[in-house]
């Protein structure tokens, strides 16, 4: 573990989530440090994508706490969605959702940072400097070109990439992604993991992924989870010398880059 | 005392004829995600087809006979309402599936229709089904009487259930329909015919609605627009019970009747149903999807 | 879509508008009192289909409702031109009932601002209420809309019942004067013409502006995904609110030009059908454009008292085969007939891919 509280963004303690009985996560610790990209795996129904859930508000936890913010943080378990997002936290699902009959720069206009206020959405005007960074953020995610489109004719791959730029428009302080390389070509990984690399010098991120050469490119860090528990944490090279979770990953003691295909 | 038994009997009475109306109602919509407006209609449908059982015994048996044309009648409008509820699936509720607003105005659209085809062949004034005369009276326990109509209505409910009960938790076919319920795709990919599921399904919703018409011949006269009175409460108790489980239903069925007949009976009919209705958003604050809910993981649902 | 390189497009569309009101400013030269009486009630259904369009077509939320926020308005109106006639004794109806003293809500009605306030206020108000305890728990799709239908039925069943308070069955009725001036004279009725006409030419303006603002797009992303909308910060609940409020308080003032020229308003004016109706208007027309839902008012209206005096049945089935054509044929409506042809003819003429847009299914 590190230890540098003084820059702890997300703190997770002890987070259990109980579907009608079924335990999907069962106390659940992660701590996450500011500028950090972490990669969170695991079998499928490790609880990853619920643990997700959790820290954006969709799934409230039956016990435990989300501690998000400098020093000991507020406790956003209890918080609505859109409060959560607006304190920071943005979401990036796993299938790619957006607003299929709004334009490609009408999703990026409303979900650029802003006052999220009705009246103030009635009286907002397009400035001058937001017209620039929505124009620089389409170049950046490669629709520039598709900037009047409506969103729902888009490719799938455009698609992922429009959502990924309304969250980073959005300005969060984490980014929550789920997946975000499925249904990408090579090419299209290999500069996700760079958009990734880049994004993590102002912002923390956490990646849930299956795809485990893309996990051994571009993670330091990695969280391993097993029904619904923290099974290990460490560095790829610990991760993968771990008897445990060749284990889960495939029932027997092999090496984890085997399991790239069941993945 | 009494009459607070009185008014609870007439509560379960009123909630029997919902519960019955609603069945269809929760089911498809669990199903197909479709809202049948013109479920009233089928009311009226089978209303009308034990008006037409009634006569046809009147003219063509011996007098003798007359009082158990009621027997045939309900088998007769369940089938009637089956066959239309056929036609309607197949004509139109199978290109609506999964957009209940849409679904919702046409089939409002195609109840219309009906309601005008019954006003040309029976024509716009109420007519009058007279009841078999073992119906006739009522059970008297202590002082009070229940007639034996209503006693009737509520045995008639209570087989209606049990047999659907039986249908959708313990037959074949039944098994089906749950399973495209939770998954369909997967359901599909098992080798189940979603088409022929979501057709009987929806048939048998529209039988039972006519069995509800039927039931009602007993209680009033009828006419075109019957079904209008029962549609909206019909759907609050769908609202209230939740989706697609029996157990919802009824629970919404006996909230609605019972809570209908006090406060009718407490303020006026007018503010009765004022109360009703505030009830019902209040209860919504503590359970937006209804007494039971089915959990879906998917983001927009 | 490229919106800001068609200037000379935008410049016949602004010439089409200017055309069509002053077409409907000068209508009152060509048409008979008759004829314009029919106009101007038109024009004031179609100030209840640009705010249902506001609701539906923008944010995908289906009322079925607006008959009641119509009546509401149409009342207040009422009120303020009963207690007119009355000339400050009791209104005939209460009399008839046994009341003696005038109820107190009816007091502030003897002041035509209270009473203008009240139509659209109070809808306004109902609205909040009712969308406070249903958005706030995502209580929508059909529920919510079953949830108006049940508001349309108590509230008809109110008004009937409560007949001492609001005329009962029989409505508001029996009054001939606003101002002083006979509401019957032609004179009048031109003046009252106009003035529906600059409320809806109003009422368009600021439709238009709401949607193509901000607040616009996040009804229309609300629509699309209301889910997601609260992942990137929005409260969906407070846009929904404040979209039903103000598509109430078009229904409102609606009502009350309705009740202007029309000198009646009656729970069956508010009741299940006529709301119902409201939506085929916006149906027709094509939900989520502004003028489709205007022009369907007025169409439909149009053809509906061409033909129902005379064929009031076969009138009904059409109704109903209307809903169903449109719903499973045409559900974008006229409006999206005609955006069809113009996008399949542009792209035969560049042959290039458009966006093929799906209207989602709410």
């Amino acid at each position: 573990m590190k230890e540098q509280m003084e820059s702890v963004i997300l703190q997770c303690d002890d987070v259990t989530v109980d579907f009608d009985g079924f335990k999907a996560v069962q106390g659940m610790n992660l701590t996450l440090v500011k500028g950090e990209l972490r990669f969170l795996i695991g079998p499928n129904g490790a609880g990853k994508t619920t643990m997700l859930d959790v820290i954006c508000g969709k799934t409230k936890p039956a016990a435990g706490k989300v501690l998000f913010g400098k020093s000991g943080g507020i406790d956003i378990t209890r918080r609505k969605e859109h409060q959560i997002a607006e304190l920071g936290i943005g979401r990036k699902f796993q299938t790619p959702s957006i607003f299929a009959s709004l334009t490609v720069h009408e999703n990026f206009e409303i979900a650029m940072k802003q006052n999220r206020g009705v009246f103030a959405a009635m009286r907002a005007k397009l400035r001058k400097e937001d017209g620039e960074r929505i124009a620089a953020q389409l170049e950046m995610v490669g629709l520039a070109e598709k900037s009047q489109w409506r969103a729902g004719g888009l490719s799938h791959g455009e698609k992922q990439w429009l959502e990924i730029g309304m969250m980073l428009l959005q300005e969060p302080e984490i980014l929550l992604l789920d997946e975000p390389v499925a249904g990408m070509t090579d090419n299209e990984t290999e500069k996700t993991g760079e958009l990734l690399e880049e994004i993590r010098k102002t912002q923390s991120v956490i990646v849930v992924e299956h795809d485990m050469e893309f996990v051994r490119n571009f993670a330091s860090f990695v969280t391993v989870m097993h029904e619904g528990k923290l099974l290990k944490e460490g560095s790829m090279e610990d991760v993968q010398r771990d008897d445990r979770v060749a284990e889960v990953y495939l029932g027997k003691r092999r090496d984890v880059d085997a399991s790239r295909s069941t993945a | 005392m009494d009459v607070i038994i009185l008014q609870l009997f007439n509560g379960i009475s009123v909630s029997s004829i919902l519960l019955l109306i609603a069945l269809g109602l929760s089911i498809t919509f669990g199903l197909m995600k479709v809202i049948n407006m013109a479920h009233g209609e089928l009311i009226m449908i089978g209303a009308y087809t034990a008006y037409v059982v009634q006569n046809l015994f009147a003219d063509y048996m011996p007098a003798s006979m007359f009082g158990w044309y009621f027997a045939i009648a309900i088998p007769v409008s369940f089938i009637v309402a089956f066959i239309f509820g056929l036609v309607l699936e197949m004509g139109l509720i199978r290109f609506l599936y999964g957009r209940p607003l849409d679904s919702l105005l046409a089939t409002w659209g195609v109840g219309l229709m009906l309601q005008q085809l019954a006003r040309s062949v029976f024509g716009a004034p109420n007519v009058g089904v007279k009841s078999p005369a073992w119906l006739d009276g009522g059970l008297t326990v202590g002082d009070n009487v229940f007639p034996y109509k209503r006693l009737f209505i509520i045995g008639l409910v209570l087989v209606c259930l049990f047999v659907m009960y039986l249908y959708i938790y313990r037959s074949h076919p039944g098994r089906r329909m749950r399973a495209v319920m939770q998954n369909r795709e997967m359901a599909a990919c098992l080798g189940i015919s979603t088409r022929r599921v979501d057709a009987v399904t929806f048939a048998i919703g529209s039988g039972i609605a006519g069995i509800a018409g039927c039931a009602l011949t007993l209680i009033g006269p009828i006419g075109p627009a019957i079904g209008t009175y029962y549609i909206v409460d019909a759907f609050m108790v769908v609202v209230l019970g939740g989706v697609g489980k029996l157990v919802g239903t009824v629970f919404g069925a006996l909230g609605i009747g019972i809570s209908n007949t006090l406060f009718e009976y407490w303020t006026t009919a007018s503010l009765g149903k004022v109360l009703v209705f505030l009830c019902i958003v209040a209860f919504l604050q503590w359970k937006p999807s209804g007494f039971v809910a089915m959990r879906s993981r998917s983001l927009d649902n | 879509m490229p919106i800001r390189k068609l200037s000379a497009q935008r410049l016949w569309l602004l010439a089409a508008y200017v055309a069509a009101a002053a077409v409907l400013f000068c209508a009152p030269l060509v048409l008979s009192d008759f004829r314009l009486n029919l106009l101007a009630k038109f024009l004031a259904y179609a100030i209840v289909a640009l705010g249902l369009d506001l609701i539906w077509g923008y944010t995908g939320i289906l009322s079925l409702g607006h008959g009641v926020f119509f009546g509401l308005g149409g009342y207040a109106m009422a009120m303020y031109l009963k207690m007119q006639a009355s000339g400050g004794k009791l209104p005939d109806f209460m009399d008839w009932s046994g009341l003696t003293k005038l109820p107190w809500f009816w007091k502030p009605f003897e002041f035509l601002p209270f009473a203008i306030a009240a139509g659209i206020l109070l809808p306004a108000i109902l609205a909040l209420i009712l969308g406070y305890f249903t958005f706030r728990n995502r209580i929508r799709g059909v529920y919510f809309t079953i949830l108006t239908q049940a508001l349309v039925i108590i509230t008809t069943t109110l008004f009937i019942g409560q007949q001492a308070y609001t005329g009962g069955t029989n409505g508001l009725t029996g009054y001939s004067k606003l101002f002083g001036y006979s509401l019957g004279s032609p004179e009048t009725k031109r003046w009252l013409y106009w003035v529906t006409v600059a409320a809806l030419i109003g009422a368009y303006l600021l439709c238009r502006v709401l949607v193509k603002s901000r607040f616009g797009k996040v009804l229309r992303a609300i629509r699309d995904g209301e889910n997601r909308v609260r992942f990137i910060g929005y409260n969906p609940a407070i846009y929904q609110m404040v979209a039903f409020a103000f598509s109430a308080a078009l229904a409102g003032l609606a009502g009350m030009l309705f009740v202007l020229h029309v000198g009646i308003i009656s729970p069956s004016m508010m009741g299940i059908v006529p709301s119902i109706e409201m939506v085929l208007w916006v149906a027709i027309g094509g939900r989520g454009t502004l003028v489709g839902a205007v022009l369907g008012a007025v169409l439909l209206n149009y053809a509906k008292s061409t033909f129902s005096e005379s064929y009031p049945n076969i009138w009904i089935v059409f109704m109903g085969a209307l809903f169903v054509v449109v719903v499973v044929f045409l559900p974008k409506g006229a409006a999206g007939l005609f955006g069809q042809l113009k996008r399949l003819r542009r792209r035969r003429a560049s042959n290039e891919g458009a966006d093929g847009v799906r209207y989602p299914a709410v």
